[in-house]
This record gives C-alpha cells, structure tokens and sequence, in this order.
C-alpha cells in the first residue's frame, strides 16, 4: 500500500506529538519548533512555538498561563493585610519587593505614612530582595550560554543575602513582613554589622563574576549584538528597569518619581547602556547589583532610631479612592493599582508586573535570530513566571 | 441577614444548580460565634477607648484631602495641571471628566469614540511615549457579598447595604458597568496619566490601541479574556492565561469563586481551632 508524502508527515506528526519529543513537524513553511513548557531556560513553565526556516526563526509565540492564579481575583476577596501573603509570590525570587508597592498604594489612600525607620529598613529589605534575584540571574545567564560554574557561585553566595533576609524576617522566600503603616518587627541585634559582611561579599561576588563571565570571549561572542532593543520599541512595549536601561534609556522608578523609600536620602547612580543587546543587559545588572551594595552600605550607616509603626487602627479599612504606586523590583516597574470603596477588601486590584510587559517583546525580538539565541536572549531578558502569569 | 435582590441574574452553565439567593455558607457553630462577640466588643472597647483611631468609612475623597493638619499634603499640583491643559487643548474639548490627586497623578475619561485619539494625543502632544498598562474595571458591586462575610464580620453593620448594592466609580465617574483603564507615562515630563473610558453594557468593545502601542496587545487579550471585552482591529485575541476551552470571563464580578462557595473563609477575626484546642 503505497502512501503519499503528505501521509507520511502527518503519520510522524502524530506520533511525535505522542512520543512529546520537541522538535514537531516539518511542513512546506518550515520547521515547527516546540520549547517547553518544561525548559531550564523558562524558569517556571513557560512554552514557546517556534517557526523555524533552518536555522534561523521566523516567528516566535510565548504560550503562558501554567502558572496562572488568579491573583487579581483572588485580592478582592481578602483583606488588605492578607493580601501580601499573596503578592509575596509573584516574584518569588525578591518577594520582599512586591510587597512594597501594594503597602504603599494602600497608605496613600489612608493617607498614614511610615515612620522613618520604617521606611529605612524598607529599602533595606528592598534593596537586599534586588541582590538576591539579580545575583541568580547573574549566575543563570552564563548557564545559558554553556558556563556551568558561575551559577554554583551564584547560589552560594546568594544564601548569606537569604540568611539575613530570613533574621529580619523569618522567610527565605516569602517574608510577608511588611505592614500598612510600618513592619513587623524591627532588626535583630547585631544585623547591621553581619549584613556589613555579606554586602562586602557581594561586592566580591560581583567581582567575580566580572572576571569569570563578562570578559570571556564565548560569553561575548554569544551576547554582544544579538536580540538588540531600540529605546522607542521598548519604550512602545513598556519594558522597564534594567532591560530598558540596557537600551539607553535613563529612567528609574527609585530615582524619578520614588514614593514612600528613602533612596532620595543617600547617593547613587542610575546606570544605562547604549547598546540594547543581552550583553548590555547583563552589565547593567551587574552594575546595578554593585550599586545596590553600596546603596545598603550607606543605609546601615545611616539609619535613624525611632519608632518602626504608625498609628493606624486595628481593623484596616481604606477609604474610598484610587491609587497607583510603582516601584523599581528586581525585574522592572511593579505596580498596583488599588481601587477601594471604603471597605476591609479592595475592590480591585490591577498587577502591573515587570515581567509581562517584559516579556510581551519576545514575538517581536525572537523573529530572525537563530535558534541557539532564543535560549540567550530568552535569559538577558531575564523573567520570572510567577511574574508574566500572576 | 437579608442582603436585597441581586442585582444581575447569575447564569452559570457549569454548575448544574443554580446558585441560591441569600447566603449559602455553611453554619457557624455556636462557639465561634461567641469568641467573635467577645472579640468584637473587644474593639469596640478600644476604639472607644481612642476615638481618634476610628477608620473612616466616608466616600468622598476628595474633600478630605487638605483636612490633615499635621501632614504636609500638596495641595496643587501645577505639573499634573499643565499636563492636562495639553490633553484638553489636544482632545478638543471632548474630555469628559478629569481628577488630579496632588502628588498621586492624573486621571481622566473620555468617550468610548475616543479612546484611541486619547491614546495618540497623550503620546504626541504630553510625550507619553511609555506604555505602562491596560485593564478595565467592573463596577458593578459582587452580588455575593464580599465573598468571606461570615457572622463574625459583621463588626459595623451600618456599612453593608450602601457599599454593597449601589454601583459607584471612582475618580472621574462613569456611566456603565465595564470602564476601560490605560496608564502612560510620560519620561521626559515624568508624569503618568490614567485614561478612562466607559463600554457601553450591550457591546462593550474598543478600538484597539496596537497601531500606537503594539505593547497593547497582550494586555488587551488579557483584558478580553478576563472581562468579556472585544478589540477591533486586534489580530489575535486567543485567550493568553486561561485555556481556550474556558468559560465565563473570572474578573467579572458576578462570576463566583467557587473555592468560596465550598468552604466560607475565616474572615477577619481568625477564630479557627487550632490544633490541641477544644471545642
């Protein structure tokens, strides 16, 4: 029995979708190439379908939603201090940093500040939450272009920032310590000096990883040039943090329009790239994890006595009202957009997160580059699931 | 505890029952019930204790604003107001309602018609040239209450009817239930505007705003599938999170959450047994 060639494409189609192997089928258009949605490059589960035509990618889909909860829906059923047990897990790498928009959104419509150790300690935290995510990615990118051995210093060295975001507040992960009108908890005796040590660890982590990834020449050869963003395309698909500073453009939260922290109380530098490819990207964020060294260094120096908790009543209730805050995370612009009627739930609760809109550029930037870029550029962009699908 | 009539027919095509009116939650059990009085007459005690504390449950913002004496509150805004003196020029005087909240930002609304003339003033004329976010907003109050009312949340009853049956929008107002909600951001005048503008109830669709951002276009598919809204003009409105054989749009107020519907929550008083405790 003879069968056509069509036939046959079909038939091994169908029994490689069984078998789940990745590459699909190969049609008159092309190549189909599935990544995903289980991928060490995804961190989470994110797939990507790509047309292939050779080597080179024609067009490329993110397929998301295996990670998606609902956290939306889900805040408009919680009270306002329950719901930062939830948005801790958004981004799971620095949770401390998604608690912090939707706390100071909630002040501005009760109108209550925090005291100013408060809000010290808050951008300690903050800043410490930036080290621990940035500093895996540091290790994680050069994975990804083939260098094991960086991402093994990485987790080693990331463990002392975790220890002492776990002596403040009792979670690695998921601290849930920040309170409409304060914190917790003030810091524990000795912390400060013991967080002295680690930071300068850190800076030595960073120097290490200049001299192990950024100057190699496989790591340059793989990332300088390749997955090039203009400012106007990523101003257009609203990236933001280091992937729009990686573009040149010189725009940050903490310093531009910074609500509630203290970052406008110690001195620092916004750095940006020219360049826009994954190369810029990774500099930036090694730059900007040294930055935040100092930036804490300065703010154990200086930070002030005092009480650590506003005056705020014991059943939160919000007034009526809207706001938007947004913060510098980790991975870009966080916001929240809080409607509230008065009562002890928001009535609605909008997630800008970074990721997302980080993310929403990749059909874009993935069309026309090869195959083995899609893993790099994937990683410059740097995202977190928890983060595109909330 | 009687709630009034509903104020949308729930319709769902997965459940097999219809949902019953009234509260569905299980029973209380009697204990818990009297460990919540005590803990409500606690704070009562308290607050009667520090009258000053008392949460505020007032709905006109706006008013309140320069009524705190001991913080500096920034009563004008001259950025936010120059912005949208640039907006009124550019939208012809078709801006229907506008809302500036010193020091917060700007907001304002414009008919349906002009959602994406609005869109392209703000980034020629105001250089927003940042796509920050797009959703929508259903204001229509849930028909189940706040889904974790339990007894013991009952702790100022004068609340309930007013905030939970009657539509209201928030700044800038509004006409119907679903209101779209786009925020740009201006770098070079560092300033972020929030654009409104209300779907009509029968149709509610948009022109899409991909041909000024194409960043628009995953949050306008996850604006459809979340809300039921349509986009004219946009090339692909898959579902982005949910699978594609899902029905009902979750963000919609009147679509429940089933996990409540089984099991009421705690509520704010955590009166749960723990562990070792008796009844």
């Amino acid at each position: 029995m003879e069968t056509t060639e069509s036939e046959q494409i079909a038939y091994i189609a169908s029994q490689a979708a069984d078998a789940r192997v990745n590459v699909e089928v190969e049609t008159d258009e092309g190549m189909t190439l599935n990544l995903g949605p289980q991928h060490p490059a995804t961190h989470g589960t994110l797939r990507i379908i790509a047309k292939l035509d050779g080597e080179k990618v024609i067009a490329a889909e993110p397929i998301m939603g295996y990670m998606h909860r609902g956290y939306e829906k889900l805040c408009e059923v919680r009270t306002y201090p329950q719901v930062t047990t939830l948005i801790n897990r958004i981004d799971w790498l620095g949770s401390f940093a998604n608690e912090v928009p939707f706390i100071l959104a909630s002040e501005q419509l009760m109108e209550v500040e925090a005291p100013p150790r408060a809000q010290w300690i808050r951008t300690l935290l903050f800043e410490l939450s930036r080290i621990a995510n940035v500093s895996l990615f540091l290790g994680d990118m050069a994975v990804q272009v083939g260098a094991t051995t960086p991402v093994f210093y990485a987790f080693r060295d990331r463990e002392f920032v975790l220890n002492q975001i776990e002596r403040v507040t009792g979670g690695r992960f998921h601290p849930n310590f920040d309170r409409i009108g304060g914190l917790k908890d003030d810091l524990p005796k000795g912390w400060i000096e013991e967080t002295g040590s680690v930071i300068k660890r850190m800076r030595d982590f960073c120097d290490e990883m200049e001299d192990l990834v950024l100057g190699n020449e496989i790591f340059q050869a793989r990332t300088r040039g390749i997955g090039v963003i203009p400012p106007e395309v990523a101003l257009a698909y609203g990236l933001s943090g280091a992937n729009l500073r990686a573009s040149g453009v010189d725009w940050d939260i903490r310093r531009d329009s910074n609500v509630g922290l203290v970052y406008d109380k110690i001195d620092w530098k916004v750095w940006t790239h020219p360049d826009g490819d994954s190369f810029s990207r990774f500099w930036v964020r090694l730059q900007e994890t040294r930055e935040a060294c100092s930036m804490i260094e300065q703010l154990l120096e200086n930070i002030p006595s005092g009480p650590i908790m506003a005056k705020v009543p014991r059943i939160i209730k919000v007034p009526a009202g809207e706001a938007y805050v947004a913060t510098e995370n980790p991975l870009g612009e966080m916001g929240f957009y809080v409607v509230s009627k008065g009562d002890l739930t928001p009535f609605r609760v909008k997630i800008r997160s970074a990721s997302f809109s980080n993310m929403s550029i990749a059909p874009w930037l993935l069309k026309g580059v090869f195959v083995p870029d899609i893993i790099s550029i994937l990683a410059s962009l740097y995202f977190i699931l928890g983060d595109i699908d909330r | 505890m009687e709630r009034g009539p509903h104020l949308c027919r729930v319709d769902l095509p997965f459940l097999s029952c219809p949902i019953p009116q009234g509260r569905v939650m299980a029973e209380i059990p009697e204990h818990l019930l009297k460990r919540a009085q005590a803990a409500r007459e606690k704070a009562a005690a308290e607050q009667a204790a520090n009258p000053q504390e008392a949460p505020t449950s007032s709905g006109d913002n706006s008013q309140k604003k320069g009524s705190e004496p001991e913080t500096a509150v920034i009563e004008n805004d001259e950025q936010a107001e120059a912005a949208l003196a640039i907006l009124e020029t550019g939208l012809d005087g078709k801006l229907l309602q506008s809302h500036i909240a010193p020091g917060r930002g700007l907001w304002i609304r414009v008919a349906i018609d002009d959602w994406r003339k609005a869109a392209k003033v703000a980034k020629e004329d105001l250089d927003c040239n940042f796509f920050d976010w797009l959703s929508a907003i259903d204001w229509m109050p849930s028909p189940y209450g706040r889904e974790h009312d339990t007894e013991q949340d009952y702790i100022d009853e004068e609340l309930e009817d007013e905030t939970l049956t009657k539509m209201e929008w928030g700044y800038t107002g509004g006409k119907t239930r679903f209101q779209l909600i786009c925020r740009l951001h201006s770098i070079s005048r560092n300033i972020g505007v929030m654009i409104k503008a209300d779907l009509p109830d029968n149709d509610p669709r948009a022109l899409s705003l991909i041909p000024i951002f194409p960043g628009a276009n995953w949050h306008e598919r996850e604006a459809r599938e979340m809300f039921g809204l349509t986009f004219e003009e946009h090339p692909d409105l898959r579902n982005i999170y949910l699978p594609g054989d899902f029905e009902g749009h979750p963000l919609r107020k009147d679509y429940p959450l089933l996990a409540r519907r089984m099991k009421p929550w705690p509520g704010v008083v955590d009166v749960e047994l723990m562990p070792g405790d008796e009844k």
